[in-house]
């Protein structure tokens, strides 16, 4: 009915309506063929991205195995810990007016319910705000504010947890050892992994904040203790947030459990480890080993001064753990040295009898050869002291009474050369590493006519076998090999190899595997040298004129030798008088077993700069062997503190 | 004079009895689409610390509202009383232009918004609408039969350049350019000597490296992000590539009503402003999609069409200008979201949220329907003409 009318000037658009509806149409269908493209040719990439997008493989933590000691008692585990994260954009804002990151009010809550003081509060804002204003991802990510939070400040967060969107409190476990100090070079400590370490790591599945073995027995097991990472996929939006799973969403397989690592029960007796630190009280600097002599289990090992394993391992925040370093590193006394087998020190006159061996084994002298000591030897230009005259002195008073002239003259006189004493040294197991396994050892150093000919620039002089004869110059020895080798000595010839981890246990307690004792060599023995020997190192101690006798402890029986070994301190410039005295001191050693006549433990302690062997190094011993006999008595009324496993 | 224009005869007239009923069905779904759509982009928010946000579908409701009442205003007086006061209206426009870069607040950077109590509204959205009147009024005053050349089209240029830059200076490049996309549209419907089309299209050429020299670092960082997909996907790439996932997600029959993943797991920014095609997309799928291109193609073509049938050259400017302003604002708003063309601040037609950008489209809307019902014979009576 109605009739379309229209001016006549409008015929000047009237051809190109068609063409801007032309134009119009194509460029819909140019957007219909994108989200074609889009929605049906490439729509199953979009969706294993969209997909990817929401699903995060989150690990699930592993527990690190327990380190017993040989009766079961807890020497190192893992404790929980906890750590506050923050996520920077969730917990700051940009104001509109003056486009300046801030913080959002949960902050103020959060500062007043951790009690924080002005100065961390200012720290940490600045370095959230930096974030937020440096933007990226970063500032989507949870950030570490502060660790091992106590547990008075985890349970107010938890409490308030609804006011505090993007501050989260997350567990971890924290390495935790209640002998602290005792006994810490054995156990070690624990260290972060940090970037030059996980080049070589990632292999091994560490990923950045992982902790990982540094020293002792957790670098050393690590393997074992560690346990596997498990992994779980979860839902989780743009933001982080965990959501409720959904289905088709997430593959199969959707979840690998974690498995703890494994215990170690170890040979160490926690309680003898004990007494060993409390014998060695009076002393500054020192090692002491206390072996098995009847399988080379090593039942206490401690090296003095001593750190706290819990202040290096983390939990008490980076700024403990870096104090910790510096102690450890700037004192002179050398804390981090493990020095049962780090540290090589010359054996002095602990040496004694394996030079005395080597002697009678060549058949140069039997128990009546004799010297006269008058205190001293001149060899050329060069005087060789000894600690007092002695007289007339047969192998037997030379051993008890630690006659110089004696050794000498087993060189002199005798025909005794480096080589064969070199030869009885590495029979005993010096000059070499004792195999513990732990911590970087020293092999020490035994020294042969060739090695110290090359050393001396092609010189060779008897004076260098007279100091090798009483165990000074060039020979070095750590103590675990003294200790071993006295074991060898009280056992009739048989040289151990030390062991520390007696068993691998499963965190249920069932045995993974066990390790019997090793032998590293059989010594072939004379009888009649062995019965020498013995009687000399127990007249040492219990017979008048015995260099221990005055500080022995009646009713501890105990045979061994005391050694006061030289030391030639470089002098540093600038160094403390005090210090110069002190390191210039001889090296105090006693190496004996107990009890003498059915030996079951070999004991050596070196007292640093202890001076005189006799006066410092032997009553520690005698009161390591006192405590270790009360312990044997102990748990012969008690079988077994109702530990698990075998005593 | 209001009594004039609201004149009983014209309402009760035969211009009723010619409602573009197509024309107001398609917007209707449109609109009801976009507060659907809306919903479900915001329900994202819900019980957040952002939860504001999930409420604002029913600030769109009452927006669609005082449109759909201003609009029927507009639709019910005879355009030609507009073209009248055209200029008039250019003029104020072009004020409210200079106060808000006077007064305005500063939202977010740029300042584009008047305040008048709790209620602000952007004059840049309604400055399109004006420019599109000025230009028709000029076109409409000026009939030629031999081809223009550009000299011809100097003062339309200068109508649109005077608000465009006002706009640009705010700075949002985005209407700036809409505006010089509608003076291209209208210029396109006249006879034009074809050596000026290609002198002008050499002068873009040129112009378009020099432009860059002046281009903000955020709108560099679109470009390049752009030109460079699949970089800096947590940066300026951010959400183009979402987008890009959320409709690809979507598959043919998309992911079901409040089901998309890419929204409701917070992947999607400005999901309610810029990008409420990708939650669109990724919840209805290809055929939802290929629906609402057709929905937006078809208010596109049947706009030209209107201005081909219309009865005078004001008219036809008008509704070629109208449809040229949601044509241009629909494909670059998909084009963004799809990753076609660079993220620009462009809303999608009555899918946005946004009280001014809502009424800017239902009054265009309006305006052409305005041109439809008065293209018909037997209704040519008004006032001195």
């Amino acid at each position: 009915m109605s009739l379309l009318v229209q001016r006549p000037d409008v015929s000047e658009f009237r051809r190109r309506f068609r063409w801007l509806m032309l134009f119009a149409v194509l460029c819909f269908l140019a957007i219909g063929g994108r989200v074609f493209q889009l929605q049906l040719v490439h729509s199953d990439d979009y969706q294993a991205i969209a997909r990817d997008n929401i699903v995060r493989r989150t690990t699930l933590a592993t527990t690190r195995g327990v380190v017993r000691d040989r009766k079961g008692r807890v020497l190192a585990a893992s404790r929980p810990a906890y750590n506050m994260f923050i996520v920077p954009r969730r917990v700051t804002e940009i104001d509109e007016l003056t486009q300046e990151a801030q913080m959002r009010p949960q902050w103020d809550k959060l500062v007043s319910y951790l009690g924080m003081g002005d100065e961390e509060r200012t720290r940490l804002e600045e370095r959230v705000l930096g974030m937020r204003r440096r933007g990226g991802a970063r500032m989507n990510q949870q950030i570490l504010l502060k660790e091992d939070l106590s547990r008075d400040a985890v349970a107010v967060l938890k409490t308030h947890a609804r006011d505090l969107p993007g501050i989260d409190v997350v567990p971890f476990s924290v390495r935790y050892y209640p002998q602290k100090h005792i006994g810490a070079h054995v156990l070690g400590y624990m260290r972060e992994v940090d970037r030059d370490m996980l080049v070589k790591l990632r292999k091994k599945r560490y990923i950045e904040g992982d902790r990982i073995g540094a020293t002792g027995i957790e670098r050393a097991w690590e393997s074992y203790l560690r346990g596997n990472r498990g992994w779980e996929k979860v839902i989780v939006d743009a933001r982080g947030v965990k959501r409720p799973a959904r289905d088709g969403i997430i593959d199969d397989p959707t979840r690998v459990e974690a498995i703890p690592g494994r215990d170690l029960r170890l040979s160490i007796d926690a309680d003898v480890q004990a007494a060993m630190v409390k014998a060695m009280r009076g002393e500054l600097a020192g090692g002491a080993a206390l072996v098995d002599v009847r399988t080379g289990r090593v039942l206490g090992l401690v090296s003095k001064p001593s750190f706290d394993p819990n202040q290096l391992s983390g939990g008490h925040g980076k700024k403990v753990i870096r104090d910790a370093f510096r102690r450890l590193f700037s004192d002179p006394l050398k804390p981090a040295l493990d020095k049962t087998v780090s540290g090589a020190y010359p054996p002095g006159s602990t040496f004694k009898p394996f030079t005395a061996l080597a002697a009678l084994k060549m058949g140069l002298i039997d128990h009546r050869a004799r010297t006269t000591c008058r205190g001293f030897v001149r060899l050329g230009r060069h005087i060789f002291r000894c600690t007092q005259s002695h007289g007339p002195t047969e192998l037997h008073k030379a051993i008890a009474e630690s006659c110089n002239v004696y050794f000498y003259n087993l060189v002199t006189h005798f025909g005794v050369t480096m080589d064969m004493i070199a030869e009885m040294g590495l029979r005993y197991g010096f000059g070499n590493k004792t195999g513990l396994g732990i911590n970087a050892e020293t092999s020490g150093r035994m020294p042969t006519r060739a090695w110290m000919t090359l050393r001396n620039k092609g010189q060779f002089r008897l004076g260098y076998t007279l100091n090798a004869a009483i165990g000074q110059g060039a020979t070095t020895v750590n103590v675990l090999q003294k200790a071993l080798a006295y074991a060898a000595l009280a056992n009739g010839g048989t040289l151990y190899q030390p062991q520390l981890v007696r068993a691998v246990e499963t965190a249920g307690g069932a045995v993974v595997q066990e390790f019997s004792p090793r032998v590293r060599q059989r010594i072939k023995l004379d009888g009649s040298h062995r019965r020498m020997i013995d009687r000399a190192l127990w007249s040492g101690v219990n017979e008048v004129g015995g260099t221990a006798y005055k500080v022995r402890i009646p009713g501890v029986d105990v045979s061994g030798k005391t050694g006061s070994a030289q030391v030639s301190h470089k002098f540093r410039a600038g160094e403390e008088l005090d210090n110069v005295w002190y390191f210039n001191r001889d090296h105090a050693w006693f190496a004996g077993y107990a009890p003498s006549s059915t030996p079951e433990v070999a004991v050596v302690v070196l007292i640093e700069h202890g001076g005189s062997g006799g006066k410092h190094a032997a009553p520690v011993a005698f009161e390591i062997i006192q405590s270790y006999q009360k312990l044997r008595e102990q748990e012969r009324r008690v079988p077994g503190p109702g530990g698990r496993g075998t005593p | 004079m209001i009594a004039t224009i609201l004149a009983p005869q014209t309402l009760s007239g035969r211009a009723r009895d010619h409602i573009d009923w197509p024309l107001f069905i398609v917007s209707t779904v449109i609109a009801v689409l976009g507060v659907v759509n809306l919903y479900s982009a915001t329900s994202v928010y819900f019980g957040t610390s952002r939860g504001a946000l999930s409420e604002i579908y029913i600030n769109q409701i009452y927006w669609l509202m005082i449109g759909g009442v201003a609009g029927g205003l507009v639709a019910a007086i005879d355009y030609r009383h507009i073209e009248r006061f055209g200029y008039v209206i250019y003029t104020g426009g072009v004020f409210s232009l200079i106060l808000v870069s006077i007064l305005a607040r500063d939202v977010r950077g740029a300042a584009r918004w008047i305040n008048i109590g709790s209620f602000s509204f952007q004059p840049s959205e309604f400055m399109k609408l004006c420019l599109i009147i000025a230009l028709a009024k000029y076109l409409h005053d000026d009939p030629k039969n031999e081809e223009r050349t550009l000299k011809d089209l100097a003062i339309p240029a200068v109508l649109t350049a005077v608000p465009a830059l006002l706009i640009a200076r705010q700075p949002d490049l985005g209407t700036a350019t809409v505006l010089v996309l509608i003076f291209f549209s209208i210029a396109a419907i006249t006879r034009i000597r074809r050596r000026s089309v290609l002198t002008f299209l050499a002068t873009i050429v040129i112009a378009v490296p020099m432009l860059w020299q002046y281009a903000l670092p955020y709108q560099r960082a679109r470009v390049t992000a752009f030109l460079n997909p699949g970089e800096d996907l947590a940066g300026a790439g951010y959400h183009a590539f979402h987008a890009r996932i959320a409709i690809g997600n979507g598959g043919v029959f998309g992911q079901g009503f409040m089901n998309g993943m890419q929204n409701q797991y917070w992947f999607l920014p400005d999901q309610y402003s810029d990008f409420p095609f990708p939650v669109f997309a990724e919840e209805w799928g290809f055929a939802g999609t290929v629906a609402l291109l057709g929905l937006y193609g078809f208010l596109v073509v049947w706009s030209i069409k209107i201005a081909s049938q219309s009865r005078d050259r004001f008219g036809a400017v008008v509704a070629v200008g109208c449809g040229a302003l949601i044509f241009w604002h629909t494909i670059i708003n998909l084009g963004m979201s799809s990753g076609m063309l660079p993220v620009v601040g462009m809303t999608l037609p009555l899918f946005s949220y946004g009280g001014s950008s809502v009424t800017t489209i239902l009054l265009a809307i309006a305006l052409v329907m305005n041109v439809s019902m008065r293209r018909y014979a037997g209704f040519s009576t008004l006032g001195r003409r």
